[in-house]
């Protein structure tokens, strides 16, 4: 694909709409979750202010940290930016577009958890060890299930790659309302649940040492390292819930034009704040699971999205 | 109805039959088991009216809202009624499938290879008709192959009821599927058979619980005093 002046654009504008938007989704969120508690929440800009807060204090480092916990939170920072840069988000036409294959997207996503769990694992203590653990565990769980069920979609395009993807689904919208992608959504809500520690299976306001998952293993950082490591898990969150809706609603997403950006870029701003929404609603109904149960949650979502692939081949009628 | 809607309808119809049967599988709650199976019992009954008003086959319409009816609404109701009268006897720990012999996890797993265990086992049937109605027997297979797998690995009683209809509704999605319509005596027939079959085991787990206080199967196997 050749590369083009809109693309270019569009992909700067998707850097720039994830990283300023994803404080404000996280925000938005809280706020839906106060005001469903019966609280007055802090407000949707809160977690810019946290930010901006924490940029200012000084970066601490514990004793016997080395380089791996100074240079982690670095890493998904950095990973979440690339992929911002090449999924489709708002425009198809990335310049970037050969790196917006699903394999290179979920390596990208692993490489950002595996740094943070190192840097867990570095600081030698019992909760960031115990943290690591867990947030591995859970990815071991939920990397196949990302792969298989987006591999279920891409069974019929017979391209990984996420842009071929949406505008498959673009130009033939009937498929969306098929047995595989209504198997594949529920398999990805589910990971991405899981993947971006939200309830049941990691609960992002916890510090109580016996249930937190992220929380445990970032807890040694501070002052602008534990803001980038904040950030990051926001961006993320923002990138997981934005390819989910681009998966199966990509109305919007614009290819190779310049005058469509701007609506694809509100279009994906809606559709992230409506999702994000959904799931503050729904966590104030839930309670986080036992660590038990989760490879028990995972594994069903990994069973529907075998079954995705598998009904791509079964049900291939038309 | 024009072709592709058919096509839509048949597949959104057997997507959900399939979901339900998995999730059966998944949960441990016996009631929402129960509710799990009346959604598949639905399902079936969309299927068999989707393949009946494709065909313009008034019987079939006809034996869609019986079977719906049937497996929907009066099974579900039966299940729900010996639960309730087992949920007052041996509180709402009774309730539940706390220990099947395959674990959740495990079971979730076993349903997938089933899934593709049935997809290899139909592929000469479907290659007999490549119909879209036959490319969905796979889906129907499954459903009998989870059905047995509840049906051997679950020991509340009452799930193993569901593993049986769960068998029953996948055969008769098989036999919708591949034959365009199945006569409606023996729809009728087979239909009575499970109806009579789940009263007689309601009465047996009634019975079993009066005798022994528990539906968990795997006490009845030595002989006490």
């Amino acid at each position: 694909m050749s590369v083009t002046v809109a693309g270019s654009v569009g992909a700067a504008a998707q850097v720039v709409l994830v990283g300023a938007g994803a404080p404000l989704l996280v925000g938005l969120m809280r706020q839906v979750r106060a005001r469903l508690e019966g609280r007055a929440g802090a407000g949707v800009l809160q977690p810019w202010r946290d930010l901006r807060k924490l940029m200012r204090k000084q970066p601490i480092t514990p004793d016997g940290t080395g380089p791996v916990f100074r240079v982690a939170p670095l890493l998904p920072a950095a990973t979440a930016l690339v992929i911002a840069a090449v999924i489709p988000i708002a425009t198809t036409a990335s310049p970037l577009d050969g790196a917006a294959d699903l394999f290179a997207v979920t390596a990208l996503l692993a490489l950002g958890t595996v740094a943070l769990a190192l840097a867990g694992l570095d600081t030698g203590t019992a909760f960031g060890g115990m943290g690591a653990s867990r947030e591995t565990t859970v990815m071991a769980l939920v990397e196949p299930t990302i792969l298989v069920s987006v591999f279920a979609l891409s069974v019929r395009v017979g391209s990984t790659n996420l842009g071929a993807i949406v505008t498959s689904t673009l130009h033939e919208p009937q498929r969306v309302i098929s047995p595989v992608s209504l198997l594949a959504a529920i398999a990805l809500a589910v990971v991405t649940i899981a993947e971006t520690g939200r309830i049941p299976v990691d609960n992002p306001a916890t510090h109580l040492e016996l249930t937190m998952v992220h929380e445990a293993m970032v807890l040694e950082y501070s002052g602008p390292d534990l803001a980038l490591v904040e950030w990051a898990s926001a961006m993320r969150l923002t990138l997981l819930l934005g390819l989910v809706a681009n998966l199966f609603a990509p109305w919007g997403v614009t290819g190779a034009s310049m005058a469509m950006l701007p609506l694809a870029v509100a279009a994906y701003a809606a559709k992230v704040a409506v999702l994000g929404g959904v799931l503050a609603a729904g966590e104030v109904f839930m309670a986080k699971l036992r660590m038990f149960r989760v490879p028990e949650l995972l594994a069903g979502s990994f069973v529907l999205a075998l079954l995705a692939v598998a009904a791509s081949f079964f049900l291939v009628g038309t | 109805m024009n072709d592709t809607l058919y096509v839509q309808l048949l597949d959104l119809a057997c997507g959900a039959f399939l979901l339900a049967g998995v999730l059966v599988l998944w949960r441990r709650d016996l009631a929402a088991i129960v509710r799990l199976f009346a959604v598949q019992g639905a399902a079936l009954g969309v299927l068999v009216a989707v393949l009946g008003v494709h065909d313009g086959d008034t019987e079939v319409i006809g034996l869609a809202v019986g079977i719906g009816l049937l497996r929907a609404v009066l099974l579900p109701w039966l299940l729900r009624r010996a639960l309730a009268a087992s949920g007052g006897a041996a509180g709402p720990a009774a309730n539940r499938e706390t220990a099947p012999l395959v674990n959740v996890a495990a079971s979730l797993v076993v349903a997938a290879l089933l899934a593709l265990l049935a997809y290899a086992v139909t592929r000469p049937v479907v290659a007999l008709d490549p119909s879209p109605a036959a490319h969905a027997v796979p889906v129907a297979l499954t459903v009998v192959l989870i059905g047995f797998f509840a049906l051997v690995t679950r020991r509340r009683a009452l799930s193993q009821v569901v593993g049986f209809l769960l068998v029953d509704n996948g055969i008769t999605a098989v036999a919708f599927l591949t034959t365009s319509g199945v006569p409606l005596i023996v729809e009728g027939g087979v239909s009575l058979d499970v109806l009579l079959a789940v009263l007689v085991l309601q009465l047996l787990t009634a019975r079993i619980r009066a005798a022994f206080g528990d539906t968990d199967l795997d006490g009845l196997r030595e002989l006490r005093d």
